[in-house]
């Protein structure tokens, strides 16, 4: 029943491919969309559910493509083992940072993880000598999984679709869980959350490290799918795309999330016929879906096509029970 | 009064700033009772109930519970050793429905599901509306039942000591009844209860024993029968 949508997605994910062969909006702008989708729904842990905001969401995720990326080209370590290391020291990083920072609040908790978005993203330009500075790093390999080499367009739409539904089963699980509860509760009143026994500093630490962590493993997916990192893809501005992404769908939404990343990243492909306007219009959109519908696209759709189900549900009774 | 006491409060004083809040309080609870602490606005009756739950620090003085020094845990560590507030003013999560609310009462108990499932189950039993409202969202309740609610949740705690603050704030006197015959049968049902209280009467009517707290010390102590006769407190916080 909870996973009813986790189902249709499957459904639909796996359809796509035959209805659309070599499309490139499936296999290729889909594959930046699974991308965005993993770190949309990480992001929303933290900002949807626990209500912690983060700009330097795009740090984690630059961390894990770097880790892989040095890794592989420079000291030629498996991507495997690479992707594992880069997960463990994003989980290190993400720890110690979140003791001081989430005691933080608010515009103050923004300003703190903009700061380190930014620190991140000035190490990756500066350290040329490791990073390849502005230029970045090329030549990652190929991703293999037991010998199942990843080299294809649509072997890499199987594998990211793959990771989106895996990442959305483990949301779906935490959100109803003891734990999903807390974040929730602490999100309505930390005072509140202490007086039921709920370590506040922990949970919100703990999150923190969990969002931080999927953001690195799609950050390694990324840098082997396109085999070629530079410091421009985890910038303050793909931050603040993902808090866009976020937003748009719906806070505290999960599908509201996966649906603000299909939006923001094919919203562009499509403006594309405005050519000049394009950025303009794109502004534009978001700007008018912000004032007429603050709760995000997703939620509010979702919550009127909910009442006008159980409209025709309570009508369809009515007569039912007149004849 | 014994060593052996529930709850053991020595000389506490706790403050806010240089503002003294509590003065050398002392007070001990005795397994099963039904305490009342009485006392004006800006007594220091909320400010006792926050320092037992860790939620400010005291500056000096020990807590005891069930023969353990509690004054330095922090508050996850209070409620896991069975001291449960419905804080003032309920502090619901609102947007939350009301079974979550409850839910999360149980927050510290993990694990023990079955116990769980039957507590929630006694709880509705208890307050029946709530079970009527349980995928509803907790702020959508009247005043009433988000008081039930609070205390709902306080009791899926499993609490050894439960602490009440000013359960009857803000509620019609009808409701204010309610509440205290709820108050009465859990203390019967053998729950301890500290309860904080403005509504001096209604608290020493169904308390066993009184503090009377002013300016954040402690100014009187007897049993409820007692402090109810007694002519100063009765002109004081009873008005006749």
């Amino acid at each position: 029943m909870r996973l009813r949508g986790l189902y249709l997605l499957t459904l639909l994910l796996v359809a796509l491919p035959f209805i659309f062969p070599d499309n490139y909006y499936v296999t290729v702008v889909g594959v930046t969309a699974a991308v965005h989708a993993i770190l949309a729904m990480s992001l929303n842990l933290l900002m949807g559910y626990a209500g912690q905001i983060s700009l330097g969401h795009a740090a984690f995720f630059g961390m894990g493509a770097y880790a892989s990326a040095l890794l592989t080209t420079r000291w030629d370590w498996p991507p495997l083992l690479a992707m594992l290391f880069g997960l463990i020291f994003t989980a290190v990083v993400a720890y110690l940072i979140s003791r001081p920072i989430l005691r933080l609040k608010g515009h103050y908790l923004a300003m703190a993880t903009l700061g380190f978005g930014i620190i991140v993203n000035i190490i990756l330009v500066q350290a040329g000598e490791y990073t390849g500075g502005p230029d970045g790093l090329s030549d990652i390999p190929v991703l293999a999984l037991f010998g199942w080499e990843i080299d294809s367009d649509l072997r890499w739409y199987g594998v990211m679709m793959a990771a989106v539904l895996l990442v959305l089963w483990l949301n779906l699980n935490l959100i109803h869980s003891r734990m999903g509860r807390a974040l929730r509760a602490l999100h309505t009143s930390e005072f509140a959350a202490e007086t039921m026994g709920i370590n506040t500093t922990a949970t919100k630490s703990t999150i923190f490290v969990t969002s931080a962590v999927i953001a690195a493993a799609a950050g390694s997916l990324f840098a082997h799918q396109q085999s070629f990192v530079s410091p421009g893809s985890f910038s303050f501005f793909f931050s603040i795309e993902l808090v866009t992404m976020v937003v748009l769908g719906g806070l505290a939404s999960t599908y509201g999330a996966i649906f603000g990343a299909i939006v923001i990243t094919f919203l562009p492909e499509l403006l594309v016929v405005f050519e000049d306007y394009e950025v303009m219009i794109f502004g534009a959109i978001l700007m008018l879906t912000m004032i007429f519908l603050p709760q995000g696209i997703y939620v509010v759709v979702e919550q009127r096509l909910l009442r006008w189900w159980q409209k025709c549900w309570l009508q369809s009774g009515e007569s039912g029970g007149a004849t | 009064m014994s060593e052996s006491a529930l709850l053991h409060i020595d000389n506490i004083t706790t403050s806010y700033g240089p503002i003294e809040a509590l003065h050398k309080v002392s007070l001990q609870v005795e397994e099963g009772e039904l305490v009342a602490i009485v006392g004006a606005n800006g007594a220091g009756k909320s400010t006792l109930l926050r320092t037992l739950s860790a939620l400010i620090p005291p500056k000096s003085g020990t807590i005891h519970f069930a023969g353990e020094a509690i004054t330095a845990l922090p508050p996850h560590q209070i409620v896991k050793r069975g001291i449960c507030q419905v804080p003032e003013g309920r502090e619901l999560f609102r947007p939350l429905t009301v079974e979550d609310n409850l839910l999360l009462g149980s927050y510290a108990l993990k694990g023990d599901e079955q116990w769980v499932t039957e507590r929630l189950a006694a709880i509705y039993t208890l307050f029946p509306i709530l079970y009527e409202r349980r995928r509803q969202a907790a702020g959508t309740l009247s005043g009433g039942q988000q008081q039930m609610l609070a205390i709902g949740r306080a009791l899926l705690g499993r609490p050894r000591l439960l602490l009440l603050d000013e359960p009857s704030m803000g509620l019609s006197p009808l409701l204010v009844e309610e509440i205290f015959r709820v108050i009465t049968t859990l203390n019967r049902e053998g729950v301890t209860i500290l309860l904080v209280e403005q509504n001096a009467r209604m608290a020493l009517t169904v308390a066993n024993r009184g503090y009377v707290l002013e300016t954040g010390r402690v100014v009187a102590t007897a049993s409820a029968h007692e402090l109810l006769q007694d002519d100063a407190v009765r002109r004081a916080y009873l008005g006749y």
